[in-house]
């Protein structure tokens, strides 16, 4: 029974729990599902960023201000330009930017790296709250696009070939992600730089050039997990919009044991939980304020980290800046 | 034909330290030279100018014929050098074969062709006769191991020139015959070796000459048919060295160190030490040889009071000690060398000084109360530099800038400081060098003789066999057997370490 671990069950309870309710009614709990698919993308997404920096050993808890300036640079150069690809193309920008310089203060500057987060974090709130201008609208949000076919699946098909274009490049980037880290030599290089730094050094591996591309896709991907909260899930701005998502995708990422697939399906969870939670106000089933309904979600990720995450094991070299003289 | 790796005249001067002084240096195919100094000689400089990390003030490295430029690590392996580190460079989870492809993936399209990678690891390790196993991950590898994955590494690419850097350094003294074996193979197929140590008879059974460096400057060139260990030792430390120990005939008195039925678990949970008994007197030096991994570590870390006791007491004159409260056992009376300096014996962000008092800082003379007395740390510090010959600029220094044997004598000074009943030491010489393990012996050796009792655990038989007066061999987690040191004969307790019943 190996595969019954902790983490397992709990994920197993959570699909049991939503088959016993499709069985008692199928629409509500498809709708519920599809709404929890959708909060859970920009989780995913933004857990991503995390596993790209950590697994070559940067520690970045800067996720939630890069989510929080490209969701910010997405809503308002579309609503400027009126053209929503370009304020996707800006909150990648952003985010990539964000990345360069987490990059250039922990792989450059060799500074502490949960002051760098910490940095740009700060940067963030203060850079969107000074820019932030009120009642600026978008044209459109990213159109709903549905799968031809696939879409017809029962359950399967609205959870996930429902969905607006971004959706489907993020899950894309998160497969892809899963297979670049685990089948190719980039992969093999990047885990080797985040655990052990020197011998990936030894053998050939510019351990520098390595952080720097990882730290800036990652902020990318970032970018694009912004873009699609604005953009595509709630198609408005506003000051503090990513309400900590950024940090909730740090311990989803270590919820995830640092794998895409991980994180991915940890995120599920998280989502669920929320669009349970929303449901449960909708319905007022139970007659409980509102307020402990919102952090019921957030509740149960402390509960299920805290039971789960006794065995995890980070990357070893992750937060050390790499110094060649160690070697 | 050209040497392969030639070196002339190089030149590294460092802040205060002159690391290379003109040094020359020449290997041809097929031959193996060794590197023999002290800790600080400049081998590391040495080797780290060979590959380009270190840019020389002065002279010129030439591999093949080509002059290779500072900077151009790729380019001097691309020419054939391969290189073991002293530390490991593997990823520790990963698996053999994915140290061994590191940096240079046989791929398909963007991904890893495993399967060929993994033929290739198995036809490697046929081609050496060094036999892995490529799916292993290599934190699970016994360190000898752990060695050859490091050595199929280098040899990967095709090696012309293969250094290596204290290889035998943390190998038991079986891995060392085989290591030894491996090098002379390695050369006999046409490799050509520089091996750096300080061991000397490593130097003697393997090299075909010798460089010895002391101080940063070549001594000059031998070759053990020249030369003995007693001669190479005098090159090498600049003056003779006595290699056995000189000591009179122990007087033991009442036990001071009394093990009773001790029981221990690893970090595994697994059951380590499985039930040792041991009786050590005042004035008696007992030591415990056995190959390494056979509960010593566990067996002493118990004692220490720094690993849960499950069954079983520890002693110090009749008084039975706390389990797992290292300050009281401390206080009891027992002073530890432990085995990792790094890790258990020194604060390495704390200053020479500080570290001489770690375990009597809180008490008189060096406190009154909750103060501290500076002026008597500082004074104290800079009277053992002198009498211990630490090597530095100033007892102010921090531990970290000081080397592997001025290091193991700051451990070993601060444990000796005291009026000390049991002292325990382990590998109290590991990676220490050879003028700094001679002055440990005495040390030792005089701490028995102020009346002290000795346990002392090493992998190195020699140094069991040259200061014990009582050997225990252990085995299995249990001591097997103990001897007399007059009566231990050297292939006798082998066997018994090996675990062979006599």
């Amino acid at each position: 029974m190996t595969f019954l671990t902790k983490r397992n069950s709990f994920i197993l309870l959570i699909a049991l729990a939503t088959g016993y309710f499709f069985s008692k009614d199928g629409s509500i709990t498809t709708s519920v599902v599809s709404t929890a698919t959708a909060f859970a993308l920009p989780l995913a997404l933004a857990a991503m960023v995390g596993i790209m920096c950590e697994r070559t050993g940067i520690v970045n808890i800067g996720i939630e201000g890069t989510l929080l300036t490209s969701a910010f640079a997405a809503f308002f150069v579309s609503s400027l330009t009126s053209n929503i690809l370009l304020g996707l193309a800006a909150s990648v920008a952003v985010g990539t930017l964000f990345g360069l310089l987490l990059a250039v203060m922990s792989v450059s500057w060799k500074m502490d790296q949960i002051i760098a987060g910490t940095i740009i974090n700060i940067l963030a709130t203060g850079l969107t709250s000074f820019l932030y201008v009120q009642g600026r609208t978008i044209p459109s949000t990213f159109p709903e696009y549905d799968i031809p076919k696939l879409m017809d699946i029962p359950f399967f098909g609205p959870v996930l070939f429902m969905h607006g274009p971004l959706f489907y490049f993020g899950i894309f980037v998160i497969l892809s992600l899963y297979v670049a880290l685990f089948k190719t030599t980039w992969g093999l290089r990047s885990r080797a730089v985040g655990e052990h730094p020197s011998s990936a050094d030894t053998a050939g591996v510019s351990v520098i050039r390595l952080r720097y591309i990882n730290v800036a896709i990652a902020g990318a991907i970032g970018g694009l997990a912004g873009a699609f909260l604005s953009l595509e899930l709630v198609g408005s701005f506003e000051r503090g919009f990513t309400a900590g998502k950024g940090f909730t995708a740090l311990a989803l990422m270590i919820f995830g044991r640092w794998n895409p697939l991980g994180a991915l399906a940890a995120a599920m969870f998280f989502g669920l939980t929320q669009a349970y939670a929303n449901q449960l106000m909708i319905d007022q089933v139970v007659q409980i304020p509102t307020q402990f309904i919102t952090i019921l979600p957030y509740v149960l990720t402390i509960i299920v980290l805290a039971i789960s995450a006794g065995k995890v094991r980070a990357p070893a070299a992750e937060g050390q800046p790499y110094e060649k003289e160690n070697a | 034909m050209s040497d392969l790796l030639e070196i002339t005249g190089l030149t590294k001067q460092f802040p205060g330290v002159l690391a290379n002084d003109d040094i020359s240096l020449s290997v041809k195919a097929g031959e193996v030279v060794a590197l023999l100094g002290e800790n600080g000689a400049g081998k590391s400089t040495l080797v780290k100018a060979v590959f380009g990390l270190i840019k020389p003030d002065k002279g010129e490295i030439k591999i093949s014929g080509n002059v290779m430029a500072y900077g151009d690590t790729a380019g001097v392996i691309a020419a054939g050098v391969g290189m073991v580190h002293q530390h490991f460079q593997l990823v520790p989870v990963m698996s053999v074969t994915e140290n061994i492809i590191l940096g240079d993936e046989p791929r398909k399209a963007f991904f890893i062709d495993r399967k060929s990678a993994r033929q290739e690891v198995l036809a490697l390790s046929e081609r050496y006769g060094l036999e892995v196993d490529p799916d292993a991950i290599v934190e699970d590898l016994p360190v000898g191991m752990q060695q050859r994955v490091e050595i199929l590494k280098a040899l990967r690419k095709d090696v012309k020139l293969l250094i290596l850097d204290e290889p035998t350094a943390v190998l038991t003294p079986l891995e060392i015959d085989e290591l030894l074996g491996v090098i002379r193979n390695l050369a006999n197929s046409g490799v050509g070796i520089v091996l750096i140590t300080h061991k000397l008879h490593e130097v003697m059974e393997v090299a075909d000459r010798v460089l010895v460096l002391r101080g940063g400057k070549a001594i000059g060139f031998t070759s053990p048919k020249e030369s003995d260990e007693a001669g190479l030792a005098q090159m090498m430390v600049g003056r003779s060295v006595i290699l056995r120990v000189d000591k009179t005939q122990s007087k033991p008195g009442k036990p001071a160190l009394e093990i009773k039925g001790l029981k221990v678990l690893d970090d595994r949970k697994l059951l380590s030490v499985k039930g040792v008994d041991l009786i050590v007197h005042h004035g008696e030096i007992l030591g415990v040889a056995g190959v390494e991994g056979n509960g010593q570590r566990e067996m002493v870390e118990a004692i220490c009071g720094m690993r849960h006791r499950t069954e079983g007491q520890v002693f110090v004159d009749g008084e039975p000690t706390k389990d797992m409260h290292p300050h009281s056992v401390h206080a009891a009376g027992i002073s530890h060398i432990p085995e990792d300096r790094e890790k258990h014996g020194l604060v390495a962000s704390y200053t020479i000084a500080d570290n001489l008092v770690l375990n009597q800082f809180d008490r008189e003379p060096f406190a009154k109360g909750w103060v501290r007395n500076i002026s008597q740390v500082t004074s104290n510090a800079d009277q053992v530099v002198e009498e211990f010959d630490i090597r530095t600029p100033s007892a102010q220094n921090l531990a970290s800038s000081l080397s592997g044997g001025n290091k193991q004598k700051v451990v070993v000074a601060r444990e000796l400081s005291e009026d000390l009943k049991v002292l325990v030491a382990a590998q109290p010489t590991r990676g220490v060098d050879v003028g700094s393990i001679e002055f440990i012996h005495n040390q030792l050796i005089a701490a028995r003789d102020r009346g002290a009792a000795v346990l002392l655990v090493s992998a190195e038989l020699d140094e069991i066999l040259s200061l014990s007066d009582r050997v225990a061999v252990m085995s299995g987690g249990k001591i097997v057997a103990i001897v007399d040191s007059k009566d231990a004969d050297r292939n006798y307790i082998g066997r018994l370490m090996a675990g062979m019943k006599s």
